[in-house]
């Protein structure tokens, strides 16, 4: 492995140096019926699931097939991408902000050879390689973060909960039986890389035991003032502490008033917090980001803790299902989730997803939960 | 392989995609080496991560490291150091840092310059990516310190291409796909989106802000990129004037020639289509009728919240007079509880040189960067100082827009220059008038 220079001179950092470009300007990756037609789209229809057209104003056509995506992948999966934009795309791709890939053609005798192409593919252990789907009131792609395949503070693995998850609800990533497109997002931990927090099901990482502390180290690799300050109820206080015969500058940790959150972990490596038993799953649902009827909402606890179950998460998935089941059946043509629940009242959704109301389900953190409790009389029995 | 997975192994079954089967099939392309490549980085790294899962799924919990400062040369930003903390047993991964490089808008691309990126992180790399960080970037996973300075350079000097922001910078602005392939759009969101990151490069690659800001361009109310969730600055896509109606088209979707909703509930037999049930009373400010045969809008009620045009994309269409609505302050729950973009601006023109919007855009980073703490996000110091406050250092008018419903606690924070005659009075003349 002899290093190879590609004309970098550390000697002279600065010598041709090339900075602050930015990214590849968005238009010369545009096929020519996008650039053609930007600006002018008439309108669009899903033809199948996975299968839109969209058509301008002059009557070009764009078809477009919609496959899922890993998110984790590799440059021998993303060059057999590039071979399959090529042979039927003219070399042209898109992703979407699910993940999603979307190969784009433009005349409709093109689509099923494309089609027919993707769906032969498969990994030898037996998954497909570019599933058609993911379009209209059906299950697109999972967003997720990274998990235990590179992350420092996760409390779960990200790509194998959303690989058992989407094998579990695949028929609805091809289907659009759903009375409204249902999203389903994962985070590893709370500091939520990907924001999962307005989803209709919100898959979230959590640790439950407060951190332990390194007293031998932390005074060196942490500054003492920041780990206090970065804890958002206050529960971290200076402390003295003996160790091996000698007095060290630490942290005391209050543990009636961690939440877990792991800010100051992020702070001071000193603090780790993550467990094999301590770390699961928290569900959340009924969020959505759309304005379409009503106002975007915020997803809500509706399990507090899941094990975490490697490989497959039965439990979670499980979950899942019961409320995707639920909701399919009860909900009216065009309610989200969130809608659903908000209409039926949250103490009939926990009967009709069978899932357990436990104390850990009432807001006690800061003003906002005051919000969240009931000043009526009007509720159900 | 190097390693035995059994739990991983069971991942490779199921229909989805399988990333543990994607990586092994990575695993295999370095071990063979059919092109001869001078790999840069161990081999077998790809197969040390598959190890280092494989353990995580054992024994429950992650085994990266915090943390590590490393970067290229006068940046901040855009390269996140990682270290394994099991490196005896899987060294091919014990350094394997992350480099973020910057998406182009929309995020098409050719097969030509994907192709680039591929041999690039062959050769210097795991050949592992994220396609795309939740951010939006394309995610390189997995190289050494000596690589990053030989990734930049060939990124920048060969593909024209830069890297993009982390730590408590401007993160890599993302976009939805806009006026590009989407009737919705309102604004052009891509060329909105790529002019403040190129005019915002410092700020994307120097750390000088309180903590990690984000842009984020939704070209309509449907709001497919979530900027209305998830950044400090969100760009939503609207329209002052009236909904365009074609009738016949109308007609059409009565009589059942037009799929509803564009086709997006078809898995289903939800029975003939009733313009009464799924659009008029489903109309969230009730400002629609069909009578007569004709749809009418009272538009000055409409809320646009795109419902009715997307149930009946053919027949009726976004209003020309057409702009944005920047709201600010979402965050996740990290610290102060999750946050939903508040409204700062109802409307305003997105047109080239948007100086209107750098204005903006500036005004809040002037009061943020002198009153923000370490680590408070933009919504959090609005939280903390109000919105009020806000409204103030942008110099924008208050409005009901502003808000939901107006207080309903009385106690106003009157300043003194509002009050006639201000706050200084003479004691002795008021005991004149009023015995102690």
């Amino acid at each position: 492995m002899a290093f190879i220079s590609s004309g970098y001179n550390p000697e002279k950092p600065m010598e041709n140096r090339i900075t602050d470009i930015g990214p590849k300007k968005y238009d010369q990756f545009y096929p020519p019926v996008i650039a053609k037609n930007k600006g002018k789209w008439l309108y669009h229809e899903i033809l199948e699931p996975g299968v839109l057209v969209h058509v301008a104003e002059g009557g070009d056509e764009v078809y477009t097939v919609r496959v899922g995506g890993c998110r984790l992948m590799t440059t021998t999966h993303i060059r057999e991408i590039c071979e399959i934009a090529e042979k039927h795309c003219d070399g042209h791709l898109r992703f979407t902000t699910r993940n999603n890939i979307e190969f784009m053609v433009d005349d409709k005798s093109k689509v099923d050879a494309l089609k027919k192409d993707l769906e032969t593919r498969k990994f030898p252990g037996g998954s497909f390689k570019f599933p058609i789907g993911g379009t209209g009131a059906g299950i697109t792609n999972i967003v997720h973060t990274q998990g235990w395949i590179h992350c420092h503070t996760p409390a779960t693995d990200a790509s194998g909960t959303v690989k058992a998850t989407m094998d579990e609800v695949f028929k609805d990533f091809q289907d659009m039986r759903l009375p409204a497109p249902l999203r389903i997002s994962m985070a590893c931990c709370l500091n939520m890389c990907g924001a999962v927090h307005c989803s209709d099901i919100a898959i979230l990482g959590y640790h439950r035991k407060p951190p332990m502390l390194d007293h031998e180290y932390l005074d060196k690799i942490c500054e003492i003032p920041l780990a206090i300050s970065s804890c958002p109820t206050g529960a971290i206080k200076p402390a003295k502490v003996e160790w091996k015969g000698e007095t060290v500058k630490s942290v005391a940790v209050n543990n009636e008033r961690c939440m877990f959150c792991g800010n100051c972990y992020t702070m001071c490596p000193s603090m780790p917090l993550s467990d094999q038993i301590g770390d699961g799953i928290v569900l959340m649902a009924g969020g959505k980001v759309s304005n379409r009827i009503s106002q975007p909402k915020f997803s809500k606890v509706v399990v507090a803790f899941l094990p975490n179950e490697m490989p497959r998460w039965p439990s979670m998935t499980k979950t899942i299902n019961q409320m995707i089941e639920a909701y399919s059946k009860d909900a009216r043509k065009y309610e989200r989730l969130g809608e659903w629940a908000e209409r039926i009242g949250w103490e009939r959704f926990f009967d009709k997803c069978e899932l357990e109301f436990t104390h850990h389900l009432i807001d006690d953190f800061r003003d906002p939960a005051y919000y969240t409790w009931r000043q009526s009389t009007q509720f159900k029995f | 392989m190097k390693h035995e997975t059994p739990l991983l192994n069971q991942l490779e079954s199921g229909p989805w995609p399988s990333f543990v089967s994607d990586l092994k099939q990575q695993a295999e392309v370095r071990a063979k080496n059919e092109e001869n490549i001078e790999f840069q980085i161990p081999v077998d790294a790809v197969e040390d991560l598959l190890g280092v899962l494989e353990l995580s799924y054992v024994d429950g919990t992650t085994h990266w490291k915090h943390g590590g400062i490393v970067g290229v040369f006068g940046y901040g930003g855009g390269v996140i150091g990682r270290y394994c903390d099991q490196p005896q047993n899987f060294p091919g991964v014990a350094h394997f840092h992350t480099m973020r490089v910057a998406q182009p808008g929309g995020k098409y691309y050719t097969a030509e310059y994907l192709r680039d990126l591929c041999d690039l992180w062959d050769l210097r790399g795991s050949g592992i990516t994220n396609m795309h960080g939740s951010t939006g970037d394309i995610i390189f996973i997995g190289t050494t310190t000596p690589q990053l300075e030989e990734v930049f350079y060939e990124l920048t000097h060969k593909f024209n291409q830069d890297l993009g922001g982390s730590g408590s910078n401007l993160r890599t602005p993302a976009d939805c796909i806009g006026s590009s392939r989407c009737e919705y759009a309102c604004y052009d969101t891509q060329a909105l989106c790529y002019d403040l990151t190129q005019e915002y490069q410092d700020e994307l690659h120097r750390p000088a802000f309180p903590y990690k800001f984000k842009f984020k361009f939704d070209g309509c109310p449907n709001g497919c990129v979530a900027s209305i969730a998830r950044s400090d600055l969100s760009f939503i896509g609207t329209w002052k004037d009236e909904i365009r109606i074609d009738q016949e088209a109308v007609q059409a979707y009565i009589g059942g020639e037009m799929p509803p909703n564009a086709g997006a509930h078809s898995g289903r037999d939800w029975g003939a289509f009733d313009i009464q049930k799924e659009v008029i009373a489903l109309c969230p400010s009730d400002c629609m009728k069909y009578e007569g045969g004709k749809l009418e809008i009272n538009n000055k009620e409409c809320v646009r919240c795109m419902h009715c045009i997307n149930v009946m994309p053919r027949a009726l269409r976004i209003g020309n007079d057409r702009g944005c609505s920047i709201l600010a302050g979402a965050k996740a729950p990290i610290l102060d509880g999750a946050q939903m973009g508040s409204l700062l601006i109802p409307f305003i023109k997105v047109e080239e040189p948007y100086d209107e919007i750098k204005e903006v855009i500036e005004n809040v980073w002037d009061w943020w960067m002198e009153e923000g703490k370490n680590r408070e996000r933009l919504g959090e110091l609005i939280k903390r100082q109000g919105l009020q406050k806000l409204l103030e250092v942008t110099g924008v008018t208050p409005d009901a827009r502003h808000v939901q419903e107006p207080r309903s606690n009385p106690y106003i924070f009157w300043k003194e220059e509002e009050v006639e005659g201000g706050w200084d009075r003479d004691i002795d003349e008021y005991r004149k008038h009023h015995q102690r």
